[in-house]
């Protein structure tokens, strides 16, 4: 390709372009840098000397064998290393085995490669690219086979058949579209987000065994990881168990009364025992990891800390909104009942729920 | 008692009578009530408290504890008060080395224990001995022969948050973590629950029952006990570390062996 004179249309120099049209269309500038050219021939040492000819033979051969090996030792392995019924012994099963399969794929792999670098040919082949254009005759036959098919088919003269077919091709991902109407609940899907499955009266329990709760079980410093009483997995909500749980679960903390800085989740709580949402306000995460003694409340995923004395005011973290706070009382026997629904959505926030 | 007034009725006209009764009534109701007291003390603590042990927890007390928890045990600015803590916590504390504490800070970390099973003995029923608070467990109540699942959910729920599914701890806010529970021995674990050490919550009785408790420990000494199922567990602290592994070991072999299959032989 040394000589780019040839390539380039006549005309073009007589017009006194400075670019000079090769292969293509693309402009290559005048001053542009000269084709290196290959690197000169460098001899192996495998092509030099007998000695690492066969040395690298063996090599070759050696990884093959250690293909052999691994394959055997995996056969091996499986059955040195039974799965019985405890569940443990799948580590060694699985590590040995796996051991195994890998030096005998590595091996053939690195076999073969070291094979093709060492003793195969080594000589430098150029594989010019031709032109991306096609001959002009090439070209001319085309658009001749384009015209035919227009011309046969009348798909410009019919233009009712066209346009249908235009139609049915719009059509026609519609039912797509329908199917993902299936993906969401039939519900609104704001009254979902915006409701839980607290009411009036529900009475907490304990996660997961539905134990209901007495305000005289927290002790200071106490955690329960609540649940809304009647939410099990095989009762009335056995079809959206884990749906209810997501939005109605609770952390009830109590608190030293006088530790509590607000009068707002003294009065919404009972005694100093306040009752939580779970649910991050960032992205909603489960809430959970509380310090008794400086009442921080931290998010296990990004970190947002809730100050639990401070109406779980945001303390840091990329949380926006403190967690919502579910009234509590106790009922005429003495178990802690909640007052009513939070009294804004739970969790993260959602294109229709308005600032507060 | 009966049958003693029906003597004491026998003997109305000896000097010493009325001298008589009043011993043998004070040594028998006396007598009766040390034995109770002694009887509910056994049944609480697997050692039985003696007076000579508490006096002897009271010496190692003064000596070790008195500077920061307060002559009385009453607590300073330094150190949150022992009256009512137990002997479950003194056992907790300073069996695991945290007590006596080396230095302020986020959190006292542990260490080799610095006193020997009498000595912690000891100290526990001196602190026991001041007011009522949660005792040490029996060993029967910390077997690994609870319900392995149930512990495992229970587990999940109350703690995996701060001590990580697999036991492996996690971190805090301000330098605090949650320590890994892949060491803990099971009487810690269960005092730990009773009594809610430095900044993890207590779960008394009503919250995780004696049964609940038993069924953690079950979960978390198997997971001890038994290798990961999955591989190479990189300590299950989760995706971070595993990330690491990839990106630089992974990753750096795949680059290696490109670097190689492009390179020219020698």
């Amino acid at each position: 390709m040394s000589d780019k004179k040839g390539l380039v249309p006549a005309s073009h120099d007589s017009e006194g372009f400075e670019h000079d049209y090769s292969a293509g269309l693309a402009a290559i500038s005048a001053d542009k840098i000269a084709d290196p050219g290959l690197e000169p021939h460098r001899v192996r040492m495998t092509d030099k000397s007998v000695k690492h000819e066969k040395r690298a033979a063996r090599q070759v051969f050696y990884w093959f064998m250690a293909s052999i090996v691994g394959s055997v030792f995996s056969i091996v392995a499986y059955f040195a290393f039974p799965i019985s019924e405890d569940l443990g012994t799948v580590h060694n099963n699985t590590f040995f085995m796996g051991l195994g399969i890998a030096l005998g794929m590595f091996g053939i792999g690195f076999g073969a490669v070291h094979w093709a670098k060492t003793l195969m040919p080594d000589a430098e082949v150029a594989e010019p690219r031709h032109q991306t254009r096609g001959a002009e005759d090439v070209r001319a036959r085309a658009v001749e086979i384009v015209n035919l098919a227009n011309s046969e088919s009348g798909f410009s003269r019919r233009k009712l058949i066209r346009r249908s077919l235009y139609g049915a091709l719009a059509m026609f991902p519609l039912p797509a579209l329908v199917l993902f109407k299936d993906m969401t609940t039939d519900a609104d899907p704001q009254e979902t987000l915006r409701h839980t499955m607290w009411t009036a009266g529900t009475r907490l329990a304990l996660d997961p065994t539905g134990t209901p709760i007495k305000a005289a079980d927290l002790t200071i410093g106490s955690v329960f990881h609540v649940i809304p009483e009647g939410l099990m997995p095989e009762g009335a909500h056995k079809d959206d168990y884990l749906e209810q749980k997501a939005k109605a679960a609770v952390l009830l903390v109590r608190v030293d009364p006088t530790e509590i800085n607000s009068q707002k989740e003294l009065d919404w709580g009972y005694d100093g025992i306040v009752a939580y949402s779970k649910i991050c306000t960032h992205v909603g995460c489960p809430v959970a990891l509380y310090e008794q003694h400086t009442h921080h409340l931290l998010c296990p995923c990004h970190q947002s800390t809730f100050d639990l004395a401070n109406d779980c005011a945001v303390i840091f973290g990329p949380a926006t909104r403190a967690l919502p706070q579910l009234q509590i009382t106790v009922d005429a026997e003495g178990y802690l009942v909640a007052k009513g629904d939070f009294s804004e959505p739970v969790g993260p926030s959602f294109w229709e729920r308005t600032a507060k | 008692m009966a049958s003693l007034n029906r003597k004491s009725m026998f003997s109305r006209r000896r000097p010493f009578a009325a001298a008589l009764v009043i011993a043998a009534g004070l040594l028998v109701t006396g007598g009766g009530y040390a034995a109770a007291t002694t009887a509910v003390k056994a049944q609480q603590d697997p050692t039985v408290a003696s007076q000579s042990q508490i006096d002897l927890g009271h010496k190692l007390f003064l000596a070790n504890c008195a500077s920061c928890h307060g002559k009385n045990a009453e607590g300073t600015k330094n150190a949150p008060t022992l009256i009512g803590v137990g002997a479950a916590s003194v056992d907790f504390q300073v069996s695991s080395g945290r007590m006596p504490a080396q230095a302020s800070g986020p959190q006292v970390q542990v260490k080799e224990a610095v006193f020997n099973d009498k000595e912690i003995a000891a100290m526990a029923a001196y602190v026991a001995s001041l007011a009522p608070g949660p005792a040490i467990p029996t060993d029967a109540m910390v077997a690994n022969n609870g319900d392995l699942t149930r512990g495992g959910q229970l587990f999940r729920t109350n703690c995996a948050m701060c001590h990580n599914a697999a036991g492996a701890g996690g971190a805090l806010t301000q330098g605090k973590y949650a320590p890994a529970l892949t060491e803990t021995g099971a009487r810690e674990m269960y005092e730990a629950m009773l009594t809610g050490p430095q900044n993890m919550p207590v779960f008394n009785d009503a919250n995780l029952s004696p049964k609940d408790k038993k069924d953690i420990i079950t979960y978390l000494v198997y997971l001890q006990q038994h290798p990961s199922v999955g591989g190479l567990s990189l300590d299950n602290l989760g995706p971070v570390a595993e990330g690491l592994f990839v990106w630089i070991a992974v990753l750096g072999g795949i680059i290696a062996i490109t670097v190689w299959l492009g390179a020219k032989s020698n």
